[in-house]
């Protein structure tokens, strides 16, 4: 039987494990909602870009503009930017999204992919497996906004424009719910057209005037609609880590709860066994004094 | 429906900042300032960075936009931009010191600066500046 006083102390060494897992759980809940706002509110602004460019796209010629290619091409040379968090304890987010990458590279044989990452444990996890990675943003998470995003989107149009990739893939962790996150490959570039919706209301579409041109309009919410899609995966990612955090910090609370149970009761029945072997004593000592 | 209103929408990734009926709006159109009243005919527009200003009855209001888009409508008009900023909403002091920061950093440019910086601090010192401007309005 264990020592009464050792049982003692792990009890308080798992209260306090318990204090801070319930504690993080709180701050993850609070940071969730916050993340989930802001998701909510970058929404209608994404929307409306691609609903724009579905119906620009229906008028210009096919291959209006460089960043949508036409027909199929095949991909010699691509650009893959891997979305984790910056920290871990947050159940499967990371492991989960980062498989996936990593099959995803492997697949492409024979193709030239340059990695770039956003969150620390992407970086790691490549640098550990000595996959050589062309550039990676740590601490991205902390605070990041629309600028940021922005500038990340140029650096992928650069790329993709300039330096000869044929396609831009990014993978990022879908919210799902709070408590569901799913690695999910998004193509970035080129541009898949969005289907087009309704036209705006009360417009009639075919009969624009564009300033400075059609070709222009095009291009600069070409270049908005990447920088979005940007943006928006990285706030799905930051809402789905809090959302994957809360619920490991969650399990480990009750986890630590149960511990404690079990624990109380070993230390309960070693209590009572010495009272019980005491008295054992006791009695005997008597007896034998008697006898 | 001339004489009458139209509604404005204006939309960032930071969620809707206006949604109101207008009876007047003037924006910094790629090729120059347009002003819009009730029937415009279809129009899309890139928008200079620059104030919007648009007004209701004798209420005057003005934005500071960045990276905008503008679909204009005879009865609606939306507006999409990066950032979009009510005068009553910009941080005066704050402004001014990106100003200052931007500023200093173009002076202190030495020959062998980046283009992508000296690029990024006139972007910083112009949209200071046009916020210092904005705000004046209130």
């Amino acid at each position: 039987m264990a020592n009464l006083r050792d049982i003692r102390r792990r009890i308080t060494s798992v209260k306090n494990t318990q204090q801070i897992t319930r504690a993080m759980k709180m701050v993850s809940a609070a940071k969730l909602r916050r993340a989930q706002e802001r998701m909510e509110a970058a929404r209608p602004y994404a929307r409306r870009i691609a609903e724009v460019i579905g119906h620009l796209a229906l008028r210009a010629a096919p291959g209006a503009h460089p960043l949508i290619r036409a027909g199929e091409r095949r991909e010699r040379r691509i650009v893959l930017v891997v979305v984790s968090a910056d920290r871990g304890l947050c159940g499967s987010f990371n492991s989960g999204v980062l498989r996936r990458s990593l099959e995803f590279y492997q697949e492409r044989k024979g193709v030239e992919v340059t990695l770039l990452t956003i969150g620390r444990k992407a970086g790691d996890y490549f640098r550990y497996r000595k996959i050589p990675v062309a550039e990676r943003l740590d601490d991205f998470f902390r605070s990041f906004d629309f600028a940021k995003a922005r500038r990340i989107g140029e650096g992928l149009r650069r790329r993709f424009l300039d330096d000869g990739a044929d396609a831009v893939y990014l993978i990022y962790n879908r919210f799902r719910s709070m408590l569901s996150q799913v690695p999910e490959v998004l193509p970035l570039l080129p541009v898949t057209i969005p289907p087009s919706v309704q036209p705006p209301i009360g417009m009639i579409p075919f009969d624009f005037i564009y300033e400075p041109s059609a070709a222009a309009v095009l291009e600069a919410l070409l270049e908005r609609h990447v920088n979005t899609q940007v943006y928006q995966a990285l706030l799905e990612s930051s809402a789905g880590e809090h959302g994957a955090r809360m619920s490991a910090m969650d399990n480990a609370t009750t986890n630590a709860a149960e511990m404690i149970d079990k624990l109380t009761l070993f230390y309960n029945r070693a209590r009572q066994a010495n009272i019980t072997r005491e008295l054992i004593e006791v009695v005997s000592g008597a007896d034998a004094l008697k006898g | 429906m001339i004489g009458g209103a139209f509604s404005l929408v204006i939309v960032t990734p930071e969620g809707e900042v206006v949604q109101t009926s207008v009876e007047e709006l003037t924006a910094p159109g790629a090729l120059g300032e347009f002003g819009v009243l009730p029937g415009h005919i279809p129009f899309m527009c890139i928008l200079s960075r620059g104030e919007l200003a648009y007004r209701r009855g004798a209420e005057k209001k003005y934005l500071a936009v960045h990276q905008g888009y503008a679909e204009v409508g005879p009865e609606a008009v939306t507006i999409l931009a990066e950032l979009a900023e009510a005068a009553e909403t910009i941080d005066v002091p704050r402004a001014e010191a990106a100003k200052r920061r931007a500023e200093e950093r173009l002076a202190r440019r030495g020959p062998e600066a980046h283009e992508i910086d000296v690029e990024r601090a006139q972007a910083a010192l112009a949209r200071a500046m046009l916020r210092l401007r904005v705000a004046s309005r209130r």
